[in-house]
């Protein structure tokens, strides 16, 4: 029945059609590609060719098994092509910022290569070294240091070997985009591939891990960096645009069929009789495959899956209890349940004492539901078990983790595994795409064909991960001159069974299955992240269950900046309540908590937080007064509201600016300004864009997004029920600036920080100020819809 | 099974499927169109978008059997390896984060700046509020859109662009 080709030849011709330039096996054809690698011996100068052109790198496509690229050997990072030009190899992946480029930059400017010179493949696990794919907006500020390393290490070879050809000491060779000559005649040159032309050298790298790899080269001064800095064109733009793109979702692949799930109707329920006469005389039915709870249908094409999926007839028996309280009753279940763990609360100086002798104590409680990936594109995964091996197709941001999973899911070795990363909607976090690549091996097992199978969107919005709900309680004491002395922070999240990426027992599939962890993860509740000097501080994290722990669509995973924007809504919501009862301007308030420590910290995190928020002040043109402002009589009124925060080294401050309709409860963030510093910034432009969607994805949270859910399932099903920002919601002016605040800003070795998720934090707290500037309305639960405004509104009588 | 014909991008095809088919898979699975992609199949959020007749339409609600006129997909807005001012203001702005979105945005622009060559905030606002982003590239897909209503689009051959030969 099979026809299909080896996955080899398919591979060759996806990662062909995403660059041509980066087709290996097309070069090793047709242009006499060269693997190149650099032996210690070149290193030491002893006798720098090892071998013969025509070996196969670690990185050239062929059947399996598929070792894992070493990521101690300097050709599994950069390859030379003929025509001088260069393709990367990281073991990274793109969930739209446009990193690639940013890595490009990087190596390229090590490398001494122009941009344009080079190309980059990301994140298939046998052909890039393990760094893990995405993940903790470390891609520039931890793992751009080993590509950076590695080509700068691949330079200094290159001299060497130009030393040895001109006879010259590397002091007197200059380079420049991949031409080497002689300072004293320039018209001595030689390019990088004449050097290493139709030789296969060997360098091995040293490093504890991957993260740690290195050569003997050190990496160039800030100052001396060229490509760093500028902002080339995302080179994934174009192909995005013209449609010439592959997607992962576009793989086809010779004998592909297609499956679509049936989920349990009721969460929790268990699958009792199938009736499969229901759906075989449709055309195209190939099977319907079960195990445990877990059910799908297979047909050859991909309308027949959907039609089929919809009309087999199943019998599902009801769990005894209800899964979860519905999401009306939800926070106050989370107030009431025991709590599965708690952090030890940290504690600075006497809370209870400052609270006593406080001038003014305030108290506030504050709610976050569940809100959802919802990728827009729903979870995909492409499994192809040809000649005894599986390769997923998957924009899983952690391919190499799904590699490892799947394996041990199937009960394969290893290295009959590969993980394609390509790209696909927008993965900010644990998303559904590990479940369908787990599902799509799982099928390919079953069916022996090639499986491609596609969540429909109601399986999407209600069954992906959730960001956890938080409910939150907060106390602050004020001295009679208006200076917070005490806060007391107690945070609870519904963050139990939290799920990780690419874990066997926690994807979807296995539970339904009936896999279970021995003890179920808990997840935590996050702790504000603000450099405020309070004396007297206490702060508690307890997280709490819900009764259906597996199988649940309120599975809880890592969403952008986890239980960041929730936590950041509390803590800096109740900032501004503060600097409201103290009648003090929000953001004199701020400076004022941050000035009030002398210590600092090796990242000069206090220094630079001051420097962001005065940064967006000017920005904004910020008028020194306390709020609310006094409000006009007109249906529409505006105000601005501040929120600061920072995560890990990278620090940020946005203002928002709203219009309040007072008649409506409706909302428009009609101006955003964000002050943004995270060290040494790669590609201004690209991080332009990324602080721009990140802060309206907050922006999205802020005023739509929320899981709702009755007692036996999620009823937030689609765009409707689960609804997001739109272009009607955009604000008519975003301004970014980008903030040096490093005490000493031309350092040569100011490092970068993370840039991808510190803006998701402050967000919806600078919203919520913002309205209670506006209408003197605090809203102390997300999301601010139309009608919860309204209702504040009205009971506040504004 | 019954054959269908349909006029995409300037070229008549003959395709055996149900006349129920939603449009989009025939597109994609058939014919290896990329640039329409599956975001909701309920007409919500644009991803599928063609444009038929100078309509922005959502092909995964629409079945093969009702389909009359000549259908455009975002690749058949490349005209000789030129790009289309929209798709070059798309570039120019930088716009996609991760871009599953963008054929929608594109598609749905195209038709809205056809019909009115010079919309105003709030038309462009209204007339693209169903075409979806979750990486939230709104901002710049309306500035690209006043590039090219503003005629400030270098439109560039797609071969001038992109990385290595
Ligand atoms: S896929 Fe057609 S509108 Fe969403
Ligand atoms: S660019 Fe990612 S969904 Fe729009």
């Amino acid at each position: 029945m099979t026809t299909f080709t080896s996955n080899p030849r398919k591979l060759e011709e996806v990662l062909g059609m995403q660059d041509s330039a980066t087709s290996r096996r097309h070069f090793l054809k047709t242009s006499g590609f060269i693997v190149v690698s650099f032996s210690a011996a070149a290193v030491t100068g002893t006798g720098p060719f090892a071998a013969a052109a025509g070996s196969e790198g670690a990185g050239v496509q062929r059947a399996g098994p598929y070792p894992d690229p070493d990521f101690r050997q300097l050709d599994s990072w950069i390859v030379f092509h003929e025509n001088n030009t260069a393709t990367f190899y990281v073991g990274k992946t793109d969930c739209g910022q446009g990193t690639g480029t940013a890595f490009r930059q990087m190596m390229a400017d090590e490398l001494d290569i122009a941009y344009d010179s080079t190309s980059l493949v990301m994140g298939s696990t046998d052909v890039t070294p393990d760094q893990g794919g995405s993940g903790g907006s470390d891609a520039i500020q931890r793992d751009g240091w080993p590509m950076r390393r590695v080509a700068a290490e691949a330079r200094r070879v290159l001299l060497e070997l130009a030393s040895e050809r001109f006879g010259v000491p590397v002091e007197q060779l200059d380079v420049s985009e991949a031409v080497i000559s002689l300072k004293s005649n320039t018209s001595r040159r030689v390019t990088y591939s004449e050097l290493i032309k139709g030789q296969r050298f060997d360098v091995t790298l040293t490093g504890r891990d991957v993260n740690e790899t290195t050569g003997v080269a050190d990496v160039k001064p800030v100052q001396d960096l060229r490509i760093v800095g500028q902002s080339p064109m995302r080179y994934d733009i174009p192909p995005k645009v013209d449609g010439s793109l592959v997607w992962a979702v576009d793989v086809t692949l010779p004998g592909m069929v297609h499956a679509r799930n049936i989920k349990p109707p009721v969460v929790g329920a268990t699958l009792r009789n199938i009736d499969e006469s229901s759906v075989r005389d449709l055309p195209g039915f190939i099977r319907v495959v079960h195990k445990g709870n877990y059910l799908a249908v297979v047909c050859e094409r991909e309308e027949q899956a959907v039609n089929a999926a919809r009309r087999l007839r199943v019998d599902w028996e009801k769990p005894a209890v209800a899964p979860f309280p519905t999401s009306e009753e939800l926070f106050t279940y989370m107030r009431n349940a025991a709590p599965t763990s708690r952090s030890e609360p940290d504690a600075v100086g006497n809370l209870e004492a400052a609270l006593e002798r406080a001038a003014m104590v305030i108290e506030a409680e504050y709610d976050v539901p569940f809100q959802g990936h919802t990728a827009f594109g729903p979870a995909h995964g492409l499994a192809d078990p040809s000649d005894g091996q599986m390769t997923i197709y998957s924009n899983d941001m952690k391919s190499y983790g799904m590699r490892t999973g799947v394996a041990e899911f199937l009960g394969m070795p290893r290295d009959r595994v590969r993980v394609v990363w390509m790209e696909g909607s927008q993965a900010y976090g644990r998303t559904a795409a590990d479940d369908a690549g787990f599902e799509a091996a799982f099928l390919a097992k079953e069916i022996g064909r090639p499986v491609r199978v596609q969540w429909m969107r109601d399986e999407e919005t209600a069954w992906d991960t959730k960001g956890p709900a938080f409910t939150f309680a907060l106390r602050g004491g004020l001295d009679a001159q208006g200076n917070l002395i005490a806060l007391d922070y107690n945070a609870q999240a519904a963050d139990y069974n939290h799920v990780g990426y690419n874990e066997v027992e926690t994807v979807l599939i296995s539970q339904l299955i009936g896999t279970r962890l021995a003890t179920p993860n808990s997840g935590r509740a996050a702790t504000p992240s603000a450099m405020y000097a309070i004396p007297n501080q206490r702060t508690a994290t307890q997280v709490v269950r819900l009764p259906m722990v597996w199988e649940t669509p309120l599975r809880t995973g890592n969403l952008r900046d986890p239980s960041g924007p929730q936590v950041t809504f509390a803590s800096e919501s109740f900032i501004d309540e503060l600097a409201a009862a103290a009648n003090a301007d929000p953001i004199e308030f701020r400076l004022n908590l941050l000035a009030g420590s002398t210590d600092d910290d090796s990242g000069f995190k206090r220094a630079r937080s001051i420097a962001v928020i005065r940064a967006a002040a000017d920005a904004y043109g910020w008028d020194t007064r306390p709020s609310p402002k006094s409000r006009g009589t007109g249906t529409v009124v505006t105000g601005r509201g501040i929120a600061y925060a920072f995560r890990s080294q990278t620090v940020v401050a946005e203002i928002a600016e709203v219009e309040v309709n007072r008649d409506t409860g409706h909302v428009w963030v009609k101006r955003l300004v964000c002050a943004h510093d995270c060290g040494l910034i790669i590609n201004p432009e690209g991080l332009r864009g990324t602080i721009e969607g990140g802060m309206l994805h907050s922006l999205s949270r802020a005023l739509h997004e929320e899981v709702q859910f009755d007692s036996e399932k999620v009823t937030s099903v689609d765009w409707r029920s689960h609804p997001s920002l739109t272009h009607a919601d955009t604000p008519a002016a975003i301004d970014v600036v980008l903030v040096n605040g490093d005490p000493n800003p031309s350092r040569s070795d100011l490092p970068p920080y993370g840039a991808g998720e510190t803006v998701c934090k402050p967000l919806i707290a600078a919203v919520a100020n913002a309205i209670y500037d506006a209408t003197g309305v605090r809203l102390r639960r997300v999301p601010f819809r139309d009608e919860r405004v309204l209702a504040e509104i009205k009971a506040a009588a504004v | 099974m019954s054959n269908v014909t349909l006029n995409v991008n300037g070229t008549t095809h003959t395709v055996d499927a149900e006349p129920s088919t939603p449009l989009l898979y025939i597109l994609r699975n058939d014919l290896g169109l990329r640039g329409p992609r599956f975001g909701c199949g309920l007409g919500q959020c644009g991803a599928c978008t063609v444009i038929i007749d100078g309509m922005a339409t959502r092909s995964c609600v629409t079945r093969i059997s009702r389909v009359q006129g000549e259908i455009t997909t975002l690749e058949g807005l490349v005209k000789d390896g030129t790009l289309d001012p929209v798709q070059q203001a798309w570039i120019d702005e930088q716009v996609p984060q991760c871009g599953f979105c963008q054929n929608g945005q594109i598609m749905t622009a195209k038709a809205l700046l056809d019909k009115n060559p010079n919309p105003t905030d709030t038309e462009i606002r209204e007339g693209m509020a169903g075409a979806l982003c979750r990486c939230m590239t709104y901002y710049r897909v309306q500035a690209a859109i006043k590039r090219v209503a503003g005629g400030v689009v270098t439109g560039e051959p797609v071969a001038a662009k992109g990385g290595v030969e």
